[in-house]
């Protein structure tokens, strides 16, 4: 009997338990192993020994604080450019897809399929400076023979837009989708304009989804490397690269460690700060006011 | 029951077939007008008319039903009228202007959702406002409107809470008093009341009635509960396949169906198919057993003639049980009955004719409870020949 019910009360923690040892063994334990290699010394060949070496940050960011802050600055911009690509293109297939919706997200998803690495080099190969694009405009003159995409910030802009647009549109997609069509027919019954009603309901009702998009987006933006480092050049060395050549390079794994971990602690408190000033419900409030 | 002869009794029988039609006085204004509505969905060979050539008069300030089973047309109906369905064909009058084309935003009529379509976002009080501030309404002059507003439909105290913290019945108020608000020419309400549970719904048909008639705006409601288009309507449509099938008071469809269709639907009917013997004028005289009288008074108008068929429904009140026939004019059918259901006030029979037909009668359980007919008996089925009730065939 106490068995059965010990049981019983156990039950839900019992069947969360693989979740946990999931998070643990491939989540909790690295990032205690990374949060020790951070602030050890030494090298590669003589090993690495824990010497609370703190500093290590201090360096990190010193030394780099501008690739940080190119960081967050190209990935608000990439974000802001999905939002602006990513919203009118939810907004259309789930307004106006009718039955196709489900083939256009996927036609949409469809570029996701090919390895992300294939997708920036064949940007590379298009945007080059004597490529497909640049090469007959330079030839009618319409553009000087040195102009140049690639190694410029609109390029690396430009290829974090394009790889986190989907990240954009299928939240948005899915708030959009939820808005019942008797809603926006009320809002018309009620005198709002196409605008009015756009404004006052649909767009507030859509919050939600772009909050979701905002974050799908921004994170795996200002972290990126691959980018940066295909389409980008010297001057466009995005945080996501230092700790790779930190790490693989330099095989200074403190360093790495620690820049990932000003990244990591960079993008949470931004992320908390954005969801406790933006949260859902003020938002949706502030819309209507 | 002494009947006289078939001439003096044809005034009394009108009476009790319904009052003179139309009690509406002639100087009622048309609020909203149908000429010839047609609306087509798809297209080519795959294209169904959910509404077909439909011509409809709604009267200023009346409770106007429409009724039909699903898929009829109501909704498809009420929505061309509010401007968020195009018609194929014909013209949608507003107050004698034609306001196909227009869209919902500029008529003067506002709907109540089926589902409410509350905007979950805002509060009760910016829900109720919404109308007037998208017509620029001073602040103060909303407060006190959306004050009254909330007030007459008893949401008092409600005004910060968002539609998600409302139940069934306030969430319907809220939709109610939204579209009131903006004081529309006629209000447009698609089953308002269908998610209701029963007790809620009985409840706000008497509150919404009382609400229309406080007002004064023409309601047109759409609904597929006979009984509640019955009780709340001033007139009302049935419709059927995307037509009309009649429109009339609910006493007039009730005591005078036009149609087969009409009388099954509203209500409980007995309807028959039976042939013709005889004509006497317009009265026809019905095939029967011996003994036995079966008339339909004004048959011919339906085509009537000898040696036909005609579709005749006698409601089951008006029909009375004895040991004799009823004699005179009086219509009589010899049954045998083969249910008896005590219901309280009333009991209802169910009782076969020699021809096999099955019939229900309802006697109201008054003095004489100790003349009821047992399972089993052979009765005799008596009713005045106004209530034989010719209808169309379809
Ligand atoms: N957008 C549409 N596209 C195609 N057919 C439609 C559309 N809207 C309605 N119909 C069809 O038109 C007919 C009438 O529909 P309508 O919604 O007016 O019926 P209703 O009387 O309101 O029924 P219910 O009581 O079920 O609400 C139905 O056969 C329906 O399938
Ligand atoms: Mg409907």
């Amino acid at each position: 009997m106490v068995r059965r019910k010990l049981m019983g009360r156990l039950a839900p923690y019992l069947l969360v338990l693989p979740g946990w040892l999931w998070l643990v063994i491939f989540f909790v334990i690295p990032v205690i192993a990374m949060l020790s290699l951070s602030t050890q010394t030494g090298d590669l060949i003589d090993g690495f020994t824990q010497t609370f070496h703190w500093q290590n940050y201090l360096d990190g960011w010193n030394e780099y604080h501008v690739e940080f802050i190119r960081s967050v600055i190209y990935g608000a911009i990439a974000t802001i450019l999905c939002i602006v690509i990513g919203y009118p293109v939810a907004y259309w297939i789930a307004f106006r897809g009718g039955h196709r919706k489900s083939s256009l997200l996927f036609l949409l998803l469809l570029p996701f399929f090919v390895s992300f690495v294939i997708r920036v080099v064949s940007w590379q190969f298009m945007l080059a400076d004597n490529g497909i694009i640049l090469e007959p405009l330079k030839a009618i003159h319409l553009l000087p023979a040195d102009f140049h995409i690639l190694a410029t910030a609109t390029a690396v802009v430009g290829g974090l837009t394009y790889n986190f647009v989907p990240f954009m549109i299928l939240p948005i997609y899915v708030a959009l989708e939820r808005i019942h069509p008797e809603v926006m027919e009320a809002a018309g019954d009620l005198y709002a304009t196409r605008r009015a009603a756009f404004r006052r309901v649909v767009l507030p009702l859509s919050m939600p989804g772009v909050f979701a998009g905002v974050l799908l987006t921004f994170v795996p933006a200002a972290a990126d490397y691959v980018n940066a480092s295909i389409l980008g050049g010297t001057d466009q060395t995005m945080i996501g690269n230092v700790i790779e050549t930190e790490y693989f390079t330099n095989t200074n794994y403190p360093m790495a460690s620690a820049l990932s971990f000003i990244l990591m602690a960079a993008l949470l408190i931004g992320v908390f700060i954005y969801a406790k000033v933006l949260g859902t419900r003020e938002v949706l409030d502030m819309a209507v006011a | 029951m002494i009947t006289s002869a078939p001439e003096q009794a044809n005034p009394v029988g009108h009476s009790a077939g319904g009052p003179p039609a139309g009690p509406t006085p002639p100087e009622t204004a048309t609020a909203i007008e149908l000429v010839r509505i047609t609306k087509r969905f798809g297209t080519g060979s795959r294209a169904v008319a959910a509404v077909d050539d439909v011509n409809l008069v709604i009267r200023e300030g009346e409770f106007f039903s429409l009724l039909g089973p699903s898929g009829c047309g109501k909704t498809t109906t009420l929505r061309m009228i509010g401007g968020f369905e195009q018609p194929t064909g014909g013209e949608i009058l507003l107050h004698g202007k034609d306001v196909v084309g227009t869209p919902p935003n500029k008529r003067d009529v506002n709907m109540v959702f089926q589902s409410y379509a509350l905007f979950p976002h805002m509060s009760v009080f910016e829900n109720v406002a919404f109308g007037l501030r998208r017509k620029a309404v001073a602040g103060s002059e909303v407060k006190r409107r959306v004050g009254e507003m909330l007030e007459l439909v008893q949401l008092q105290g409600k005004d910060r809470r968002r539609p998600s913290q409302l139940s069934g019945g306030q969430q319907q108020r809220v939709a109610l008093a939204r579209a009131l608000i903006n004081r529309p020419r006629a209000l447009l309400l698609d089953e308002p009341l269908a998610a209701l549970d029963l007790k809620l719904r009985q409840t706000m048909q008497i509150e919404l009635k009382s609400i229309q008639r406080e007002v004064g705006i023409t309601f047109v409601f759409v609904t597929h509960d006979q009984n509640e288009a019955l009780t709340m309507s001033d007139r009302l449509v049935v419709m059927n396949e995307g037509h009309i099938e009649q429109v009339g008071s609910p006493r007039e469809m009730y005591e005078r169906p036009r149609t087969r269709f009409v009388a099954g639907f509203i209500g409980t009917s007995n309807l028959m198919t039976r042939s013709i013997a005889s004509m006497d004028g317009t009265t026809a005289i019905l095939e029967c057993g011996a003994g036995e009288r079966f008339v339909v008074r004004d048959a011919a108008a339906l085509g009537a003639v000898p040696g036909g068929k005609i579709d005749v429904t006698v409601r089951p009140e008006k029909i009375t049980l004895g040991t004799e026939p009823a004699g005179g004019e009086m219509c009589s059918l010899r049954a045998t009955v083969t249910n008896v259901v005590y219901m309280g006030a009333w009991t209802q029979y169910a009782v076969r004719l020699a021809d096999g037909a099955e019939l229900t009668v309802f006697i109201q359980n008054a003095t004489n409870s100790e003349d009821a007919a047992e399972r089993g008996a052979e009765v005799w089925l008596g009713w005045d020949p106004a209530h034989s009730l010719a209808v169309a065939p379809q």
